[in-house]
């Protein structure tokens, strides 16, 4: 026996339509979690991806002891997560003998796994322990700016899989207008060998210079870490097809009440609805908020404030 | 000098990603601090040739600052989720287009021949209202008996019935094909049982309760002592339940013991008191009742009654 199940509130509607499959999709959320043991470093590290990424991730502070990511049955509950929250990107720590500050990065696709790639955190540095002038700090939120350097992310391929995950995961939402005054942040990804990248988090500054385009300086803010690469899964050929589809365009929705004039430009139209001169809300007319009484009441502070300056002056 | 930069490094301006292939570390860095430099410096340099292109698209101005519109992004990404898959036609659509029946439009305000005024199709004083039909003529083949106000309710329902079945059906089909509307879940409220037609009943509130009383009445202390769950009610009386009548009349309220009696009098004396006592059922316990006296009880059972001692004569002191 089936039965047909809808929303009844217009907010769970919503939610639903929002994590719908769409042509055009809404921005990777990220899921921040982390296993049986942690060290000092990853913890930090968790912490501040997700103070870095805050708006688009979530962080969940218990351990999970039965999350393997590169184990065959480990991964059920990492994907029951990320269908909970809808998150497609996930970021999981732990620390074990073997794997010291060890971080999987990992992509979901139809909220099943689709790649994993592990890391190593080597010489961190927290973003507590830079110093800057706080005037350039990035805001939250930002579109970053994402720089890699190094032939070895062409020629590696686990490098190349590290490159598509973390510009999936720094990206951010894809928009289509930016306003230029809003770019404070950028990261640098450096290829320093084929198994070691150098990961940074950097504050822009635009300085004055003879032409439109400003002179870029950046300033060392965020954590920083050196990324060793050790296990990974790359996708495989099917999965990777399907996911990589593009859509056809779809023609743009017509708007309603807004026509293109040659002379004028954009004209809109307003619909007002007939005023019923008799039912229109009269003005607030209590005693306590007439302005005459406020106004009153804020002379009187005054006055008696430099009355009892004049006192204490004859005094 | 521009384009000699952008064809080196790889710039994808919808990502704000920059990405330069050719660069290597001539010999390992001597220090931390100096790899360091050396990174943040490579960086600039891609930040300043994303920077260089940005900047030089056409801006509108806003009170927020300049605003310009980035191209799409050029680096390919793997998706989150597949892509919608197309709805399969229901059977009204399969039917429609095998007979060619087009969709019209419908009006909201419809014009009412009854009332001569435009109501609306649907909601309060609508059209056609199945409510306000005041006389349903009979037909001959109506049959005598047959309130046709009912029949046309039952019609409606089984309509509806059959409506809600299709729509099942339909959105079976479109979840078989996974594109099942992104408002709508399926949910499975039984399991099927192979064998029996009967449904597994669910078991209501008053039940459980029952259920638990049972449970209650089986420990030691008969459930009186039992720790009661916040918002479980107290165990219902068990045993007889009886009503006992008022002894005292109250004000301008009738005698009830008075009233009971005299109504079993009346239906006793009453003209048709044959039709209310079984006659044979009376006799039968009658004749029960007189054999079972005659037969005689265990003697053993009942104490026995002694004839020569004397009993004292309560009334004859007077």
């Amino acid at each position: 026996m089936m039965e047909i199940r809808t929303p009844k509130t217009h907010k769970a509607k919503r939610v639903l339509e929002k994590r719908a499959p769409k042509l055009v999709e809404n921005g990777k959320k990220t899921l921040i979690l982390h296993g049986t043991k942690t060290s000092a470093t990853v913890s930090s590290v968790l912490m501040e991806l997700y103070r870095l990424k805050k708006g688009g991730a979530i962080k969940y502070s218990r351990r999970n002891e039965n999350i393997r990511p590169f184990e065959s049955g480990g991964e059920t509950s990492l994907e029951f997560f990320s269908l909970k929250t809808d998150c497609s990107i996930f970021v999981y720590g732990s620390h074990s003998k073997k794997r010291p500050d060890n971080l999987v990065l990992g992509r979901m696709y139809d909220h099943h796994v689709y790649d994993l790639i592990e890391v190593g955190i080597e010489n961190f540095k927290s973003l507590l322990s830079f110093s800057y002038d706080k005037k350039i700090a990035p805001h939250e939120g930002s579109k970053p700016f994402i720089c890699f350097t190094g032939e070895g992310f062409e020629n590696v391929q686990e490098l190349k899989q590290l490159k598509e995950v973390l510009t999936d995961l720094f990206r951010g939402e894809v928009v289509e207008n930016l306003n230029l005054t809003g770019l404070d942040r950028a990261y640098i990804c450096t290829a320093v060998s084929p198994t070691k990248v150098f990961l940074t988090h950097c504050a822009i500054k635009l300085k004055k210079s003879g032409t439109i385009v400003p002179r870029i300086e950046l300033v060392e803010v965020g954590p920083s870490m050196d990324l060793v690469i050790r296990r990974n899964r790359l996708p495989n050929e099917g999965l990777r097809k399907e996911a990589m589809k593009l859509s056809k365009d779809k023609p743009k929705k017509k708007v309603k009440n807004v026509d293109q004039d040659d002379v004028l430009g954009k004209l809109g139209r307003v619909y007002i609805p007939e005023q019923e001169v008799g039912k229109i809300p009269l003005p607030d007319k209590s005693k306590g908020v007439k302005r005459e009484r406020r106004e009153g009441k804020v002379k009187k502070n005054k006055e008696e404030g430099s009355a009892s300056k004049k006192l204490k002056e004859s005094e | 000098m521009d384009m000699e930069t952008d064809q080196i490094h790889q710039i994808d301006v919808g990502n704000l990603l920059a990405f330069n292939p050719s660069h290597r570390f001539p010999s390992a860095p001597s220090s931390r601090e100096e790899l360091v430099k050396e990174c943040v410096t490579e960086g600039t340099k891609l930040v300043q040739a994303i920077a260089d292109t940005l900047f030089n698209f056409p801006s509108t101005e806003t009170s927020d600052g300049p605003l310009v519109q980035l191209p799409r992004p050029t680096t390919k990404l793997p998706r989150e989720k597949h892509l919608p898959r197309p709805k399969p036609p229901t059977k009204w659509e399969e039917f429609a287009l095998k007979k060619g029946i087009q969709k019209r439009k419908k009006d909201k305000i419809v014009y009412d021949e009854n009332t001569d005024q435009f109501k609306r199709r649907h909601g309060y004083d609508r059209v056609n209202d199945d409510n306000d039909i005041p006389i349903i003529e009979a037909k001959a083949s109506d049959e005598p008996g047959e309130d046709p106000f009912a029949k046309r309710l039952d019609d409606k329902k089984k309509r509806v019935g059959k409506q809600e079945k299709n729509r099942l059906q339909n959105l079976k089909t479109a979840a078989k094909a996974g594109a099942l509307p992104s408002h709508v879940q399926l949910a499975v409220t039984a399991l099927p049982i192979s064998g029996t037609k009967t449904q597994p009943q669910k078991i209501g509130k008053d039940a459980l309760g029952d259920v638990a009383g049972l449970a209650a009445t089986s420990t030691a202390s008969g459930g009186k002592f039992d720790k009661k769950l916040p918002g479980e009610k107290p165990p219902k009386k068990q045993g007889k339940h009886h009503k006992y009548l008022p002894v005292l009349p109250h004000r301008g309220k009738v005698d009830e013991e008075k009233e009971q009696t005299n109504k079993v009098l009346s239906k006793l004396l009453s003209k048709h008191s044959h039709e209310i006592l079984n006659v044979g059922k009376a006799i039968n316990m009658y004749n029960d009742k007189k054999e079972k006296k005659k037969s005689g009880r265990s003697d053993k059972l009942k104490a026995k009654k002694d004839i020569t001692k004397k009993k004292p004569y309560a009334n004859k002191a007077q």
